[in-house]
């Protein structure tokens, strides 16, 4: 096995149990977490191949990277805002407790 | 292979496992640090300096915090009395199973056509400045723009509202 294919297998690890973590988990601190996690197999991916794949020195996966941390991060404050402000209305962060869209 | 790359994967698969496994939503931001520590370091394995630190202090300085900060602004560390999986988990289980093998056995299917360069990529952080400066400026913009709305929205979505206001 070479080491691109034995980290994008770490990836892929990664990635389902974010995908698990998002899909069971009933927190939505904890699905935030999950989507979290995915995010950054993703850039493991990125990152994994512009280390194995010609012309490094492009540095086309490592810009890549950069900016999905940046707006991994973004994502991550306004979701967590939004989490706040949901928990302030319904008194509750258990995502099967809210089934109603009307406030 | 190095018995390296297997301790640092362990540790950040480790540490992911852990964030969605368990019971207090605390030790779960805490796993996370842990997982996201074990990527940062797995980045610098991949001899990209410059991103494994911008994890370290992005996503270990940063989200991890504010994850913290969430967690005790919500009182998420109760542990529910009714489990904390939700009611359709099976469901979420089979689909994240289903997800992984699927690419595992699209990775394992194609080892033989993913490109293997042996030589060690020499970037310098001068080099990563230049490119964002020149050939990513307009991307690097962009996100400065996208990050000052995030955080003007984030602090108005978080915002008490006022009494009457409704």
């Amino acid at each position: 096995m070479t080491p691109l294919a034995s980290y994008l297998l770490v990836a892929a690890l990664l990635f389902s149990i974010g995908l698990a973590g998002a899909l069971t988990r009933r927190n939505a601190i904890l699905v935030l977490i999950g989507i979290e996690l995915m995010l950054n197999a993703a850039n493991l991916n990125l990152i994994a191949f512009w280390r194995f794949g010609p012309h490094p020195e492009a540095l086309t996966g490592m810009m890549f990277a950069i900016f999905s941390i940046a707006v991994a991060a973004a994502e991550a404050a306004v979701g967590l805002g939004l989490v706040i402000q949901i928990h302030r209305h319904a008194k509750t962060t258990d995502l099967d407790a809210m089934n109603r869209m009307k406030g | 292979m190095s018995g390296m790359f297997f301790l640092i994967s362990a540790l950040a698969v480790g540490g992911g496992l852990a964030a969605v496994l368990l019971k207090n939503t605390v030790h779960c931001a805490l796993a996370l640090t842990l997982a996201f520590a074990g990527l940062a370091l797995l980045f610098l394995q991949l001899d990209a300096q410059y991103a494994g630190f911008a994890q370290m202090l992005v996503y270990i300085g940063a989200v991890a915090i504010l994850v913290v900060f969430a967690i005790l602004l919500t009182r998420g560390s109760e542990t529910p009395k009714d489990g904390v999986y939700s009611r359709n988990w099976f469901a979420g289980l089979v689909i994240a199973a289903a997800v992984f093998a699927m690419l595992g056995w699209a990775v394992l299917q194609s080892t033989s056509v993913l490109p293997h360069e042996t030589a060690e990529p020499v970037v310098t952080v001068q080099q990563i400045g230049i490119a964002l400066m020149g050939r990513y400026v307009l991307p690097l913009e962009i996100v400065a723009l996208l990050l000052t709305a995030a955080t003007i929205g984030a602090v108005i979505v978080a915002m008490h509202e006022k009494e009457g206001a409704k």
